[in-house]
């Protein structure tokens, strides 16, 4: 893909390398797994991210953990990963159990909520998050906060007038946004022709006044060094900014779907030869920073750490149906009163 | 002691809290004007353009963009500048907001308000004088008020801004400018969920909410001349419903009528109906009656149609005397 990447203010250091390679392959073995046990009837439902690894992990090495905001999407498993949520955490939603700390299994699995790293709540409702964003950025900008809000969709989500909305409202206020679009080409079965008369999604940014920029998000180093760019952008006070990362899910959208019926396999074998986690192996390998022995060490030790997660969380306490109408309004304790802010 | 209107009432309670709040924040269509009905007037000199915010024209973001707000430590108010135009943020107020504490399992709260000038009367015409009301007390996890009077649309509007949850303030065009009353100067909240007796009488109870309440309140002192005795019972909050004053009023009375301008089917009568009809049952005598607007789309424009849609104190009058006489 001849995209090119945006600014080149982001080193990534030898260590921060292969943590990042070790994320996009615990994201990945976790990911089959959730998968796996959907198949084994272990797990009512399973909604992941293979294939978009490497932007993910970009986005969550480009923000200030704990001090941008982060509102991801289902498919952001490596973007959560990176940003140290723990297997283990994941899995506790996929189970719905109660110590799930997304949502103590009120939410399907992958619908972030983590405080303490400002990931903000998110519904199932496509899109319905980007004005959060921009709300939470007006409040950075209100209060005079240096913060960034980062908020990523797929490129559906930009169909959806929430989308138009927020963007249109960031540009006219020059917030600090990250607008983050995973365009993995379609939406379910939709190809994205069907969503859009423009080739880029970035492109849509011109609209609003905005720079967009598109980026091959299967290029770990490029999208991160676009992502930081970003950032960047908005830390100086000139974003909002669109990104579009072109990328591609190797799964079905999510367990209750047969992708085989809308994608040829020619495209998805063609797409395979870009697997994100295998260029970063390559490029690692011809650094010298990874040697095949290692390598096949980190999967081992990958795999069984999930399978160990996986044993844990499976064997976790259920929710309480006695809890079942709990937290609907301020219950007067230890809670949240406002927002996390 | 001032005399003040309802819109008065409306725009000193967040006057106040403004000036209280460093970072609340008023936002929504013609704000910095002051607002189509001058709720917010004078508020742009005052607290300035950031803190008074014009948004552009899209419902959806505004109720999205006061919910992010509120995540990052400020204290939103909304304006939709008519009930009519709210569907649009629907989505943003029952996928979101209403579900935001719940969903997180209590790890992030939803603190906004959203304003809603509603109602008919005014000769608005289908789309500016409708009572979503009913559709929004439905979600659970909103809490949805219809103040009737200048002192609760003051205090009720202090409570919302205060509140840990999000609240849909049901604000009557109607009752801006016709209602009037001597309000304390000093700072006070009424709070959100208790009802409140109007008017007490042994003979029968009318239960409403909003500017119906003073029509409803004439039809009680017409009847009161012919010796027929009624509480008035003012819900002031329909979401969550204030039972115990529900109940008691049955239980006193005996005799039940129900008045909304909202049309009948769905609408909040039905369920406080139906709260009567299953927890007192044994102390009624004489079936529930309810009073609402047709189940027409919205009100006509027409002043013919409109009237015909909406009860008045004749229409409640002439029901109260039939169940009375049951
Ligand atoms: C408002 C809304 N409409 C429909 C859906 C059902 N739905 C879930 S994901 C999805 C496709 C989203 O596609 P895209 O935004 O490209 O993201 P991707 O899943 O491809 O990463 C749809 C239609 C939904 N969740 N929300
Ligand atoms: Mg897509």
């Amino acid at each position: 893909m001849a995209i090119q990447a945006k600014g080149l203010e982001a080193p990534v250091e030898p260590d921060q390398r292969l943590r990042m390679y070790r994320d996009m392959l615990v994201a990945r073995e976790l990911s089959d797994r959730m998968f796996t046990l959907n198949r084994q009837g272990r797990a009512a439902f399973a909604i992941t991210g293979q294939g978009h690894e490497a932007v993910q992990v970009a986005a969550a090495h480009a923000v200030r953990p704990g001090v941008d905001w982060i509102l991801p999407y289902y498919r952001d498993v490596a973007m959560m990963i990176a940003l140290g949520m723990k297997p283990r955490d994941i899995l506790l939603g996929l189970f719905a159990k109660a110590d799930d700390p997304n949502s103590g299994g009120r939410q399907m699995p992958c619908h972030w909520s983590w405080p303490e790293m400002r990931v903000v709540t998110r519904s199932s409702v496509i899109a319905a998050n980007l004005p959060h964003a921009a709300g939470i950025a007006y409040a950075s900008k209100l209060r005079g906060l240096d913060e960034v809000t980062l908020v990523s969709f797929g490129e559906g989500a930009t169909s959806e007038g929430d989308f138009h909305e927020s963007v249109n409202f960031a540009a006219i206020h020059q917030l600090p946004v990250v607008f983050l679009c995973e365009n993995n080409g379609y939406a379910i079965s939709e190809s994205s022709e069907k969503q859009m008369a423009v080739k880029h999604v970035a492109d849509r940014a011109k609209g609003y006044g905005i720079i967009g920029q598109t980026v091959d998000g299967n290029d770990l180093i490029a999208a991160h060094q676009t992502l930081s760019w970003g950032v960047g952008e908005c830390r100086r006070g000139r974003g909002p900014v669109l990104i579009e990362a072109k990328t591609y899910r190797f799964s079905p959208h999510t367990s209750s779907d047969d992708d085989r019926r809308y994608r040829p396999r020619e495209e998805v074998e063609e797409w395979a030869k870009r697997d994100p986690i295998d260029r970063f192996r390559t490029r690692l390998q011809g650094e010298g920073a990874l040697t095949p022995d290692d390598d096949r060490a980190l999967r081992d030790t990958v795999k069984r750490e999930i399978a160990e997660a996986v044993a844990g969380a499976e064997a976790a306490p259920d929710c309480d149906p006695a809890d079942t109408a709990r937290y609907v309004y301020f219950e007067g304790d230890s809670a949240q009163q406002r927002g996390a802010g | 002691m001032s005399t003040k209107t309802y819109l008065d009432a409306i725009h000193d309670a967040m006057w106040e809290e403004m000036e209280r709040l460093p970072t609340m924040v008023v936002l929504g269509e013609d704000i910095q004007e002051g607002g189509v009905f001058r709720a917010t007037d004078g508020m742009l000199a005052k607290f300035g353009k950031d803190r008074v915010l014009d948004t552009p024209l899209a419902e959806s973001s505004i109720v999205g963009i006061a919910i992010g707000m509120a995540q990052n430590g400020c204290v939103p108010v909304a304006e939709i500048q008519f009930a009519d135009f709210a569907f649009p943020a629907f989505n943003q107020i029952i996928s979101e907001a209403a579900k935001w504490r719940y969903r997180s399992n209590n790890a992030w709260g939803c603190p906004i308000v959203v304003r809603m000038p509603y109602g008919a009367g005014i000769r608005g015409g289908m789309y500016h004088s409708q009572s979503i009301e009913a559709l929004l007390a439905h979600v659970p996890g909103l809490k949805v008020v219809a103040p009737s009077t200048p002192h609760d649309a003051k205090g009720m509007l202090k409570a919302a801004i205060r509140d840990p949850d999000p609240v849909v303030y049901f604000e009557h065009k109607k009752a801006y400018r016709a209602l009037k009353d001597e309000l304390p100067d000093d700072d006070y909240v009424v709070p959100i969920a208790p009802a409140q007796v109007r008017r007490e009488g042994g003979d029968l109870t009318v239960i409403s909410y909003g500017f119906m309440v003073h029509e409803c309140l004439q039809a009680a002192e017409e009847l009161a001349g012919d010796g027929v005795e009624s509480t008035v019972l003012d819900l002031r909050t329909l979401a969550p419903l204030d039972r115990t004053a529900i109940l008691d009023a049955a239980r006193r009375t005996g005799k039940v009528l129900i008045v909304h301008e909202a049309n009948l089917t769905g609408g909040i009568g039905g369920e406080v109906a139906a709260i009567i009809a299953e927890h007192a049952f044994d102390d009624l005598d004489a079936p529930i009656r309810r009073l609402a607007a047709p189940d027409v789309p919205a009100m006509p424009f027409s002043g013919a149609q409109e009237d015909a849609c909406l009860p008045s104190k004749e229409t409640i009058a002439a029901a109260m005397r039939d169940l009375a006489a049951y």
